[in-house]
């Protein structure tokens, strides 16, 4: 099961972050992970939250513009070569990544979480899922 | 010494010009209403006929043009001679893309090119000088204008067209140009160019420059003169009159002499159309009175400016106008070309994009900034970086098509254009000049 990820359109400028924090943050939208691009004269904040629906309907009151899309996420242990062991399964699944970002979890539970974004995020998640690799839910991720 | 190029009619007493006016505007009202239907239907619907116009004093009572009819009558509408007498058209680009196409026989070109060679001569030129002409050639009336009148002035014309810095800095140092042409714009970006070389005004032997078809200060001017060691001179026109040369500025460098023997000048209340009295501040107002193929009867050039007819240091006598103060429409010129805010609609609608934009035009270096901006909206947004940075150089490329230069486009949030008063503010000039 894929998790929705939120990209909002951001201005590159002092302040348009922080507006979106702020609007978030107003209306206790919580967080699960964050990743930032930017181009010389725009911004697109990615993030992946408790409730995405809210979240989107929230932005688009604040003039946010923002879409929803799927992202797989994968659950790591966090110690030397967890990363590469997952991206090798990514290799022997020829699965092309886009774009991929990093949510750390507590040292106590000794693990990460990986943010994936492919092409075809079904066809990507059952030869994955083949491979033996365990995608996580937006539940799971909200226990993260 | 002052030096003409047609000192009879250039400084002829004023009763003599009115008189070269009268007799030339009655024969043109009498060639238009026999041969441009558009026109003769405007005249019809306000009761004037060609016996109603007997001297200038009547040209009041004629009906006005302006770039609506030239759209309306766009391609031939206007056209006063059959094609096979035509020999060149030029043109410009017009609101929501369509172009003013201008018409010119053998006779149109050579009074035009006389034009330019008045006010080349008035800035020095004889058949000694070295003229480079780095307008535009092609569609664009300076380089042609310019070139022609080096040409009737009898000086080596160097037709190398804009562009190119290295190579007009190399031309005008290895050739000795003496008298430089193209948009002041260019001219300072020229001389900046030169500098970074190490080149100095001693090391070019230009000594004059005519700088047209965009708005500048006297700051810029003295800019200009300091860092070309030339004197520079303004001049004026538009394509739908001909091109360069309509008027241009003499040694006085306070106004500019409008070529009267071939263009009427009015000033009307852009509101009202009532004609203002000499000296008044208000919409200038042409007619063509010798041009055949495109014979513009009361244009409106949607100018402001001012008109001053008092004796001149230099000894021409026709009446000078001050430079633009500004335009009764939405027009801009950037970078010398015509730019209308419905131009840049039009792309955007065709991109997709919202009509969500503002233009802002500055000057940095003597070079006039050409941003556009707009509004994302949730239709062109997408979560994949390379696809919309792939549409804004599509649309800057539209642009470019559409207007003939380069804007940089950014993408703003949305609603962030400011409104006052629920109208977006479509267009901020931040150009002091």
């Amino acid at each position: 099961m894929s998790v929705k990820q939120i990209s909002v359109f951001l201005e590159n400028k002092p302040g348009a972050l922080k507006k979106m924090t702020g609007v978030l943050a107003a209306h206790e939208i919580d967080m699960r992970a964050i990743s930032m691009v930017e181009t010389r004269d725009f911004g697109i904040a990615r993030i992946v939250v408790d409730d995405p629906i809210s979240a989107v309907n929230i932005l688009k009151e604040a003039d946010f513009v923002s879409n929803l899309n799927s992202v797989l996420v994968v659950e790591i242990p966090d110690e030397p070569g967890g990363l590469d062991k997952l991206i090798n399964i990514f290799a022997d699944a020829e699965v092309n990544i886009e774009y991929m970002y990093a949510v750390s979890g507590h040292k106590s539970t000794k693990s990460a979480c990986m943010i994936f974004r492919v092409a075809d995020t079904k066809a990507a998640e059952a030869r994955l899922v083949a491979k033996g690799l365990k995608i996580l839910t937006q539940d799971d991720v909200m226990k993260i | 010494m002052e030096r003409y190029y047609q000192e009879e009619i250039e400084c002829a007493p004023y009763e003599k010009i009115r008189e070269i006016q009268s007799e030339k505007l009655v024969k043109q009202v009498k060639h238009v209403w026999d041969n441009v239907p558009y026109y003769r239907k405007k005249m019809e619907d306000k009761g004037v006929t060609p016996e109603d116009i007997k001297s200038v004093d009547d040209l009041k009572k004629l009906p006005f043009l302006s770039k609506a009819d030239l759209r309306d009558a766009y391609p031939y509408g206007l056209l006063g001679m059959p094609l096979k007498d035509c020999v060149r058209i030029h043109s410009t680009s017009g609101t929501t893309g369509k172009r003013v196409v201008a018409y010119y026989t053998q006779h149109d070109v050579d009074l035009w090119e006389d034009c330019c060679a008045r006010a080349l001569t008035a800035a020095g030129a004889t058949n000694e000088d070295v003229v480079q002409v780095a307008y535009g050639y092609g569609l664009f009336t300076g380089g042609a204008g310019l070139h022609g009148g080096s040409h009737k002035v009898g000086s080596l014309t160097i037709p190398i067209s804009s562009g190119n810095t290295d190579r007009q800095i190399m031309f005008a140092m290895d050739l000795s140009a003496t008298i430089l042409c193209c948009t002041p714009s260019y001219a300072a970006y020229l001389g900046e160019r030169m500098k970074e070389l190490g080149y100095g005004p001693g090391d070019i032997p230009l000594k004059a420059g005519i700088f047209g078809a965009e708005a500048w200060s006297e700051e810029m001017r003295k800019d200009i003169e300091k860092t070309l060691g030339i004197k520079a001179f303004d001049i004026y026109g538009l394509t739908e009159l001909s091109g360069p040369g309509v008027a241009f500025e003499c040694s006085a460098q306070s106004g500019m002499h409008i070529n009267e023997d071939h263009f009427i000048a009015e000033i009307i209340d852009p509101d009202t159309e009532e004609v203002l009295p000499e000296g008044s501040v208000g919409e200038l107002v042409f007619t063509a009175v010798d041009k055949e193929a495109f014979p513009m009867i009361r244009y409106r050039t949607k100018d402001i400016c001012k008109l001053t007819r008092e004796k001149c240091s230099c000894g021409r006598t026709h009446i000078k106008m001050a430079k633009p103060m500004g335009r009764s429409d939405d027009m801009l010129i950037i970078r010398g070309v015509n730019v209308f805010p419905s131009q840049i609609e039009t792309v955007l609608m065709n991109n997709g994009y919202a009509a969500n934009y503002q233009i802002i035009v500055d000057r940095v270096n003597n070079t006039d900034t050409f941003d556009v901006q707009v509004e994302m909206t949730p239709e062109m947004f997408t979560d994949n970086i390379g696809e919309i940075e792939a549409r804004q150089r599509k649309l800057s490329d539209d642009l470019k098509a559409m207007l003939g230069i380069k804007a940089k486009v950014s993408l703003l949030a949305p609603k962030s254009i400011a409104r006052s008063e629920g109208k977006a503010v479509r267009v901020v000039d931040k150009r002091k000049i």
